[in-house]
């Protein structure tokens, strides 16, 4: 498969009714009626075990029996509610069903990625790549494929992951550093590199891609776990209900049939949510990949809802990462565009960003282009870490730029002396948070290039976004304090760490811990590893170390450090989607009740000929008491599969606080919960009371 | 009406008043720390853990330890109780000579005023000695309140804790609590009601010639001082068989509201003491405002059900509304010194608050009005509730709501920033739901069984279901208070109580239920506690679920009346409902 084309699956989902997802889901959604399979989801168990009791019920009438448990009720009604207690598994299994198929589909796109590969090993001999084992060391050249996971040793190559991005430009990858890791399944384009596998056996990220979006590997999560304890409460708590009814109406004169008490109970036990839960996690799953990120767990899925805080590195994430030159302050007696073209000649042959930026600025703003040295061959001054300049020599011009006090102490050094001015200018740059470099032509200071960390555009709306969801950002940084504080006043951060060493960095994740709180981080370097691992939801750069991205719980593989509020969203869906839809079905039984509850006792009480006073309680006027039942469980089905779609795409979040949020929810979920079934039990009822006469 | 409306109004503005001041001092008493009482009662404190060889201060317990403390307490007192009670005939202070009732309706009994419920199936005046009320009964309703307030403070304490898995001392906390709030409040309550004609003496019975030329024995004894406590600890349980109907108990309008306002203070004044515990005032007003819009719906439904008068009455062609010298309404089972508004009001608070004492006849109440004892009892008693069990029960509705909520928020749900997971909904969840469970199997039984049906009075209708349900939800929840009728103890009046007997099957199954409603839901209680308390608690931010608002209020709300209504609609159905809707048949 083509990259283009894997992006298009990914940007675009398949549409919820695609033939090739819908077909294989509903031959799985009858495989799955096996108790075995059933026995896992309580609530959807207690349906299948009603409906399997219905089936004999309705058998015993075929044959000429009375209809069990009494109640006299026709044969073609046993047969209609065992009917539809049995799609009502069907449907919960298609709910799951389709979540997996479209997990399965994405799955497939990216098996066709596993190359059955043979790997060089560095001594010459050959493997296959199934094979392979931690600690292998194996060579690979220009247009071969990376055999497995690991890391380069040796060597820089350009290499094409869109198979596992999507991103179809090459990136680079080479032996030391932050750019180390290697993804199996990958193309090496140019150069050779050797790599040491860091994957066992079938354990490549790429196999474990495949088993998280086919669901193989779903584990419940932490508040599923909950959820399904609420429920099993709830079913428990109706089966009493519905066991002790039976008493009940005997000691008011009337029987009721088992199949009359199976319907209710099935319409009281929170089967919506019983049966889209699965699928509401798979799904979730599900979308991440589809933003690119790679969860190792939905644990991590769900703690990155709850985040409190989140540690954002300033380079690269919040700021352009490379200081740009904004500015040239000349010193007095000197024009700024002598210094711009001294800045600009001294900076040609650096090629680090912040040279380069010299070299725009100049261009920019006095259209500096050419340079002749006088004519002469120029020699130009590498930056050195022991004399912090760099410059160029011409003509016996001896041009520099560095850091203030190495200039200061270069010029003393050819017998001139810094005007006082520079002193004041380079601390109020150093005060701004900016970086000062100056500018010397022989033993003479020319001024300063203002060098200025740039802030990424959007940034401040993103953080006010965050900030509404309940999570502060606190930016990490190795820049002093001052500096440290220009910048997050700029960005909005709501607080930073100055000075950061990774050990300090992993002390405030501790720190911040003990406090309650749950962290979130991302980082790419081997350096980060150690905080990755303590944050609760670790965030790894695909372009990162290997070692980073085995320590966090996640990978981005687009590398974007702010998609963790996206991941944040999709979090916070999962637990919104579970609980909207469980108060939905809970507000439903309201209704159910108002159907069932006077169709059960119509005649009890009653005096010749009249119906009986509980009668007044069929407040949606229903047709008759077997229309009523069945109008209650057929919404009860049908409202499975009419809710697949907003479990898979989940409920929507939005920041607006969490009680406004909450009201919200009540409002659609709870209060919506309690009028649409009237409504569409009252709607099945006109279809099969007065359209079908039942 | 607007009179009636007044006088409700007055009246929960003068419990209002009392909530701060008695919360800020429970809440001292329950912290351990000085009050104005401890000059006079700091030894007796001081004493008491001698003899029970506690060291307080050295010897928390975590929740564990605590319940055992807890039920080894309870047993002892089920087996004073017992003793005492199948040895009246040993008793000094037996006017009567009453021999022992026997031993099912003794087993009922003891369980039912050890477990703060007070359910009575005697009469007190045709059964038990003025020994065995004051020794016995009375000794229980100070003890099983003190129990109940304990087991609140414990959960308040998991609830607060930063660390540790500590729960306080049991045996501290109930000698504080009946040494600091329940005896000096019963002191002065009985004192007062005394002061407005209850009586307290230990004479013979007295008989009496009517008016209409018959003679009535009247019992006496020791009333005034059982009563105050009685109301103070949500017992109960009457002296007399008619309780606070009988004049004795309850002689005027006036001590009709000081005994209303006994039953509330305590269980309205631990929103603050809860609120003061866990260092946030929002939080304790925000469950106190759930439970006062239940309970001011409650006693507004029954008071214009009342005052609208029966179907019967309508039918008759008679008027039902209040006029120069008479109320109106129906006055069926009420007593004329109350009324219709007073009676409607003592109707609500008692059954809201797990007290079950009574001044007016329940099964004479029209069908809405019936209602609501009847939903009341189906929200499970967290409408304040008894003593401590009420706010204990609350929150774990509380803890349910924000499960649910927390969800629709996006979040881990966190009640006071402890994060409630799987181990905490499942012990939530089985608190919540036994007591509701209980009621239902104990009375699917007790209408099925031969046995069962043998205790109804009013035979296969709609009272008699009625009575059947109202027994085993009263039994469950802690109440006490009955739909007269059914019942498991006959006496047919022989001298010394001679030739009395229990159904065996109503009150072993009703003593079994009072167990179980009681002592189920405290050891999930507590078991949530020591869940939470070892707890860390997050800040809370933009993000979290507030548990202090308006939203939160009505969630909670939503919550508790869903639950009552999703498991009793069905068996309501068929009594108090039938009742309401026909008015032809019954």
């Amino acid at each position: 498969m083509t990259p283009e084309k894997r992006q298009h699956t990914r940007e675009e989902p398949r549409s919820l009714f695609d033939p090739a997802i819908v077909r294989p889901a509903l031959l799985e959604s009858l495989r799955k009626l096996d108790p075995r399979v059933q026995v896992r989801n309580p609530v959807m168990f207690v349906v299948e075990i009603g409906a399997a009791i219905t089936t004999v019920a309705w058998l015993i009438q075929l044959f000429g029996g009375e209809s069990l448990g009494g109640g006299h009720q026709p044969a073609w009604f046993t047969f209609t509610v065992t009917v539809w207690l049995w799609l009502t598994v069907v449907f919960a299994n298609l709910a799951e069903a389709l979540a997996e198929g479209r997990g399965r589909a994405q799955a497939a796109s990216l098996r066709a990625m596993r190359t059955e590969a043979t790997a060089k090993m560095l001594d010459g001999t050959e493997k296959s790549a199934a094979e392979l084992v931690r600690g292998d060391v194996v060579v690979v050249c220009a247009g071969e494929g990376i055999p497995g996971d690991g890391t380069v040793i040796e060597g820089i190559a350009s290499v094409d992951e869109s198979a596992i991005t999507g991103e179809s430009a090459p990136v680079i990858r080479e032996a030391g550093g932050d750019r180390s890791a290697v993804t199996g399944g990958t193309r090496v384009l140019s150069d050779r590199i050797v790599v040491e596998i860091t994957q066992e056996p079938g354990g490549s990220f790429l196999d474990r891609m495949i088993s998280l979006v086919e669901g193989a590997s779903r584990r419940k999560t932490p508040n599923e776990i909950a959820l399904g304890i609420l429920l099993s409460a709830l079913t428990l708590v109706f089966i009493v209900v519905v066991v002790s009814l039976r008493p009940f109406a005997l000691f008011a004169g009337t029987e009721l049939s088992e199949t009359t008490l199976i319907a209710l109970l099935v319409a009281l036990i929170p089967t919506t949510i019983g049966a889209l839960l699965s699928a509401i996690g798979i799904a979730g799953m599900d979308r991440l990949v589809r933003r690119n990120v790679l969860a190792l767990s939905g644990r991590a899925v769900e703690a990155s809802g709850d985040c409190d805080v989140l540690l954002l590195d300033k380079t690269g994430t919040i700021t352009l990462g490379n200081r740009e030159a904004t500015e040239f302050i000349p010193m007095p007696g000197v024009s700024e565009a002598e210094l711009a073209e001294a800045a600009q000649m001294s900076s040609l042959a650096d090629e680090t960003p912040e040279g380069r930026s010299i070299v725009v600025l100049a261009k920019e703003r006095f259209g500096i282009r050419e340079h002749d040295f006088d004519g002469t061959e120029p020699t130009f001054v590498p930056f050195s870490a022991e004399t912090r300049m760099s410059g160029v020599d011409y003509n016996g011009t001896q041009l520099r730029k560095g850091a203030g006090d190495a200039i200061a102490g270069w010029i003393a050094g050819e017998g001139g002396h810094a005007p006082p001015e520079l002193r004041a200018e380079l601390d109020r740059i150093g005060r701004e948070g900016g970086t000062p470099l100056a500018v010397a032509r022989d033993e003479h200071v020319l001024g300063v290039v203002y060098l200025k960390d740039v802030v990424k555009e959007g940034m401040k709306a993103r953080f006010d976004q965050l900030r509404a969801m309940g999570i502060r950002t606190i930016m990490v940084t190795g820049d002093n304090k001052l500096t440290a504080a220009k910048i997050a006043a700029e960005a909005g951060v709501d607080d930073f760490l100055a000075e950061a060493t990774p050990e300090r960095k992993l002390e405030l994740i501790k720190e911040q811990q003990a406090d309650g709180r749950l962290i979130a981080m991302t980082g790419d370097g081997t350096n980060d590893a150690p905080a990755l691992a303590q944050a609760d939801v670790g965030v790894a750069m695909n372009t990162g170390t290997q070692a980073a991205r085995e320590a966090g719980n996640m990978v981005d593989l687009d590398s974007n450090p702010t998609k963790l509020i996206e991941i944040v969203e999709v979090g916070k869906q999962l637990l919104i989607t579970r609980g909207a839809l469980t108060t939905f079905s809970i507000a439903n039984d309201v209704a159910k009740y108002f159907a069932i509850l006077p169709a059960m006792f119509a005649a009890t009480y009653a005096t010749a000929g009249e119906k009986g006073p509980l009668d007044a309680l069929n407040v949606m006027h229903l047709g008759t008491p077997e229309s009523a039942i069945l109008s209650a469980i057929i919404f009860n089905a049908l409202i499975i599969p009419l809710l697949i779609p907003l479990s898979l795409k989940g409920v929507r979040y939005r920041a607006i606080g969490a009680t406004a949020l909450l009201r919200r929810n009540i409002l659609i979920y709870g209060l919506g919960g309690l009028i649409v079934p009237f409504v569409g039990i009252k709607a099945i009822d006109l279809v099969v009371h007065n359209l079908l006469g039942a | 009406m607007v009179q009636g409306y007044v006088q409700i109004a007055i009246f929960f503005a003068v419990v209002l008043a009392v909530v701060k001041p008695l919360g800020i001092y429970m809440a001292k008493v329950f912290r351990g720390e000085r009050v104005f009482l401890t000059p006079v009662l700091g030894p007796v404190e001081r004493g008491a853990y001698k003899v029970l060889r506690v060291r307080p201060e050295e010897e928390g317990q975590d929740w564990k330890q605590y319940a055992k403390s807890l039920i080894v307490f309870s047993l002892l007192f089920w087996v004073l109780l017992y003793l005492i009670l199948r040895t009246q005939g040993l008793d000094p202070w037996n006017p009567r000579g009453f021999h022992s009732a026997p031993w099912d309706v003794t087993f009922n009994t003891v369980s039912s005023f050890v477990t703060n419920t007070n359910w009575q199936y005697y009469g007190g005046e045709v059964t038990l000695s003025y020994f065995a009320q004051m020794a016995g009964l009375a000794v229980q309703n100070f003890v099983s309140a003190a129990v109940g307030i304990a087991v609140l403070v414990a959960l308040i304490r998991g609830l607060a804790a930063r660390s540790g898995r500590s729960l306080g001392n049991f045996w501290q906390d109930v000698v504080r609590i009946l040494l600091y709030v329940l005896v000096p409040i019963a002191v002065v309550g009985a004192l007062v009601l005394a002061s407005q004609g209850v009586i307290e003496n230990l004479s013979g019975y007295t008989v009496i010639h009517t008016l209409s030329g018959g003679t009535q024995v009247l019992g006496q004894g020791p009333v005034a001082s059982q009563e105050a406590i009685k109301l103070l600890g949500t017992n109960g349980g009457g002296f007399f068989n008619v309780n606070s109907a009988f004049p004795f108990e309850n002689p005027s309008g006036f001590t009709n509201v000081v005994e209303m306002f006994l039953i509330l203070i305590i269980p309205a004044s631990l929103t603050y003491t809860y609120g003061r515990m866990i260092g946030s005032q929002r939080q304790g007003w925000a469950i106190f405002a759930a439970m006062a819009v239940l309970l001011i719906a409650g006693t507004v439904v029954a008071y214009v059900a009342e005052q609208h008068g029966t179907p019967a009455q309508h039918l008759a062609g008679l008027h039902t509304h209040a006029m120069d010298g008479s109320t109106g309404g129906n006055m069926e089972g009420k007593e004329q010194r109350f009324g219709i508004a007073s009676s409607a009001l003592f109707t609500a608070v008692t059954t809201a608050t797990s007290t079950g004492a009574v001044n007016n006849a329940f099964e004479s109440l029209t069908g809405i009005g019936g209602a609501v004892p009847f939903s009341n009892l189906g929200f499970s008693e967290v409408i304040f509730g008894g003593v401590g069990s009420g706010l204990y029960s609350m929150l774990l509705y509380a803890i349910l709501a924000v499960f649910i909520g927390g969800l629709m928020v996006g979040r881990t749900p966190e009640y006071l920033g402890k994060k409630i997971g799987a181990r905490e909904i499942k012990l939530v969840a089985l608190g919540v739901l036994v007591t509701p469970l209980t009621v239902l199997l104990s009375a699917g039984l007790a209408a099925a069984a031969p046995a069962g049906t043998r205790s109804l009075y009013a035979g296969f209708t709609p009272q008699g279901f009625s009575e059947t349900l109202y027994a085993y939800l009263s039994q469950a929840n802690n109440n006490g208070s009955a739909w007269a009728g059914y019942t498991g103890f006959l006496q047919p009046h022989g001298p010394g109580n001679v030739g009395a007997y229990g159904i065996s099957f109503t009150d072993l199954l009703g003593g079994l239920v009072l167990i179980a409603g009681r002592f189920l839901p405290i050891l999930f209680v507590l078991a949530v506690a020591g869940a939470l308390a070892g707890k860390k608690v997050s800040p809370a931010g933009l993000g979290t679920m507030r548990t202090d608002n308006p939203t939160f209020v009505f969630l909670l709300l939503g919550i508790v009346v869903l639950v009552g209504a999703l498991t009793f609609f069905p068996a309501i159905l068929l009594g108090p409902v039938v009742q309401g809707l026909s008015t032809r048949l019954f």
